[in-house]
């Protein structure tokens, strides 16, 4: 789960990181109040979308207009506000759709000498939490390892151990920090590593952590990510989660607890199991057509999730057929054939659908599927289920 | 012979009463598993399914000695339980739960790399010897026993090549989910280490996905190990976009060699014949073996 970025500064800075003073706004008068109020010469104006490179980012709308604007007195923050409240943000991370901004954080702004980069994460082929460090903040991390990798610090966390002062003082003098410095910046470290394991985070990241003129450090941007398995212990992170931000369906199936990704095609997908989820994926794609969606139903699913699961497909707008795909072992196939007849006596269906069952019960799924009356197609393996699938859509397209 | 688990091998069920534990011990047992009893705590005295119930691994394996322990625990409590296993070094310990934080999965990989304890999963289907030893929740019916050595990420993706490679005949010498968790216990590695040692798997199918590195390692492995088994192989997730969990919390594109299409390349480099599609796994190794 991600959050903005006002939230992750608001955690980050009840762990001590310092971050600038800044204020949440929705409208441009607030905007004009918020820059009255924080009294510096400069402020900054930040779109709070869940995507990174807004500042290089563009309004579809305003092309001229950047996720990120520099102001100089209230009214600028009022005029820039009124450019980018309840407008379309794109940029390298939303993809062309780009993303609606609906509220801005208004922050004081800082004088900087320079800026690092600094975030920690969960490398999983080591199996310890990373921080990863650079004194060439304040551009793409991965544009940076990329180009100039000697420009990368790493540093790995025994999760036994836990970290070290002299790990994050090691780190510091790498960035060519010096004096007291070195003590903020390992202050810092720990705070930001007491957050990651305190609040289960799977990535907090700072882009750019500044020098400022007077000497201090600073966190300017904030991102943080958290492992979806580890929100049970920590409600009060799940309360952050914006909903503006997630597609209603995939809203709609975290709530029964399905697994549903959103994708571009027209090919509607339930399926139990994430491998098997994503083989019938890549096989409609084989066929030369795309699935509409990734949707794991899971192992044990009751007859009302598989039920939800299969409204959330058909209420898709873009589908133009749906394949079932079960694999029974916990599942039972009577259970998912008679979740997917009532589903489809109740909504109707309109697009041809195919389904394939193997495993637990197969025999008693396949004959309530016959006896249902409806036009449901059936098939005999995941091979045959694809290529009937796409036939029927591209059938139905044609008449 | 077979990998890991046989007819003798005996079992502790971990999360032994609950509703999981139960339905699975019982299919388990009726399978043929030598299920020896179980822990629940504050249920230690009573009897379950005919079997001795422990409130402490200490005290189960105490009564008698355990070859391996399955778990049945929810989340929360999952780590937890197989650190009590480490603990009375139960050889062999499979974690079905999904769901298992990532930092407290971290914690349980530094004590098993002092132990000698080895972990399947978590979140996984289990381990399974056909007709001697079924260790989790894949249904027992598809199986059965043969020369294919079988190793995937996924679960349902599993049963797949265990129906195919049972539908044409060749049956399996033991197959494992490893599981879909980014921090796990046995990867590709250590079973393929296995199987290529075992005299019964003949052959081999891989299944993996995107997400992580263990494919491209693997990918080496293979191509530096000096024995050669025929090896067919499926990278799940050649559609998935980036950034996106598909479902397995280790199944994201986060950038570099761990998109399906890499790990296809990989493999293929090190000799492994990739299945055109995952319907086409059994065929695939059946044309393979007839050259």
């Amino acid at each position: 789960m991600n959050i903005h970025e006002y939230q992750a500064k608001e955690l980050l800075r009840s762990y001590g990181v310092p971050t600038p003073r800044g204020v949440l706004i929705h409208s441009p008068e607030e905007a004009r109040q918020a820059v009255r109020s924080l009294g510096t010469p400069i402020c900054a104006v930040k779109a709070q979308i869940h995507a990174g490179g807004r500042g290089a980012g563009h309004f579809r709308d305003h092309p001229e207009v950047r996720g990120v604007r520099i102001v100089k007195s209230p009214e600028e923050a009022k005029e820039a506000a009124y450019q980018m409240l309840n407008q379309t943000l794109i940029t390298r991370q939303t993809g062309a759709a780009g993303r609606v901004v609906h509220k801005l954080y208004v922050e004081a702004g800082c004088a900087i000498e320079r800026e690092l980069y600094l975030s920690m994460l969960i490398d999983r082929s080591a199996r310890k939490i990373m921080i990863v460090a650079s004194q060439a903040g304040g551009m793409s991390i991965e544009d940076v390892a990329e180009k100039t990798p000697e420009k990368i610090q790493k540093v790995w966390i025994d999760p036994e151990l836990g970290l070290g002062d002299y790990q994050a003082r090691v780190l510091a003098t790498r960035l060519a920090l010096q004096g007291q410095q070195i003590n903020e910046f390992a202050a810092i470290i720990r705070s930001v590593y007491s957050a990651f394991t305190t609040l289960d985070a799977s990535m907090i990241e700072m882009n750019p952590l500044v020098v400022t003129k007077e000497g201090g450090l600073m966190a300017l941007d904030a991102k943080m990510a958290f492992d979806d398995n580890g929100l049970f212990r920590h409600p009060q992170i799940a309360e952050l989660r914006d909903p503006n931000e997630e597609d209603p369906r995939e809203q709609e199936a975290a709530r029964f607890g399905l697994s549903y990704v959103s994708l571009d095609g027209t090919i509607g997908c339930m399926v139990n199991g994430a491998g098997l989820a994503m083989a019938t994926m890549d096989i409609i794609h084989e066929e030369g057509e795309s699935p509409a969606n990734f949707l794991d139903v899971g192992g044990g699913a009751s007859r009302e999730k598989v039920g939800a699961a299969f409204r959330i497909l058909l209420g898709d707008q873009k589908i133009e057929g749906v394949l079932v795909n079960i694999f029974g072992g916990i599942m039972r196939c009577d259970l998912i054939a008679g979740a997917v007849i009532d589903a489809c006596r109740e909504e109707g269906l309109k697009v041809p659908l195919v389904i394939r069952l193997a495993g637990t019960l197969v025999e008693e799924g396949l004959t309530m599927i016959r006896q249902s009356g409806l036009n449901i197609t059936i098939a005999t393996d995941l091979g045959d289920a694809a290529r009937k699938i796409v036939a029927e859509v591209r059938a139905r397209r044609a008449a | 012979m077979s990998i890991l688990v046989d007819k003798g091998t005996k079992v502790l069920v971990q999360g032994f009463t609950g509703a999981q534990g139960t339905f699975h011990s019982e299919q388990s047992i009726a399978y043929g598993t030598s299920i020896i009893g179980g822990v629940t705590p504050g249920r230690g005295g009573q009897m379950h399914l005919g079997l001795p119930v422990f409130d402490t691994m200490e005290q189960a394996v105490s009564a008698a000695k355990a070859d391996a322990s399955v778990i049945y625990v929810p989340p929360a409590g999952a780590a937890d339980a197989i650190l009590e296993a480490v603990s009375v070094e139960i050889p062999l310990i499979v974690c079905i739960t999904e769901g298992i934080p990532v930092q407290d999965m971290l914690r349980v990989r530094a004590a098993l790399d002092r132990s000698k304890s080895l972990l399947i999963g978590p979140n996984c289907p289990g381990i399974i010897t056909p007709d001697a030893c079924k260790i989790g929740i894949m249904p027992g019916p598809i199986h059965c026993r043969g020369s294919v050595g079988i190793v995937s990420r996924s679960g349902t993706l599993t049963y797949e090549a265990v129906a195919q490679t049972t539908e044409i005949g060749m049956g399996q010498s033991t197959s494992v989910g490893i599981g879909g968790d980014p921090i796990k216990g046995l990867d590709f590695i250590d079973i393929l280490e296995r199987f290529l040692a075992d005299p019964e798997t003949q052959s081999i199918i891989m299944i993996g996905e995107i997400g992580g590195t263990s494919e491209i390692e693997a990918a080496q492995f293979l191509k530096d190990n000096k024995v050669k088994k025929p090896v067919v192989g499926l990278v799940a997730g050649i559609t998935a976009p980036p950034g996106r969990r598909m479902g397995h919390a280790g199944a994201v594109v986060s950038g570099g060699n761990d998109t399906a299409q890499a790990k296809i390349e990989a493999l293929r480099a090190a000799g492994v014949h990739i299945a055109p599609t995952p319907a086409e796994l059994g065929s695939t190794l059946k044309s393979v073996l007839a050259g």
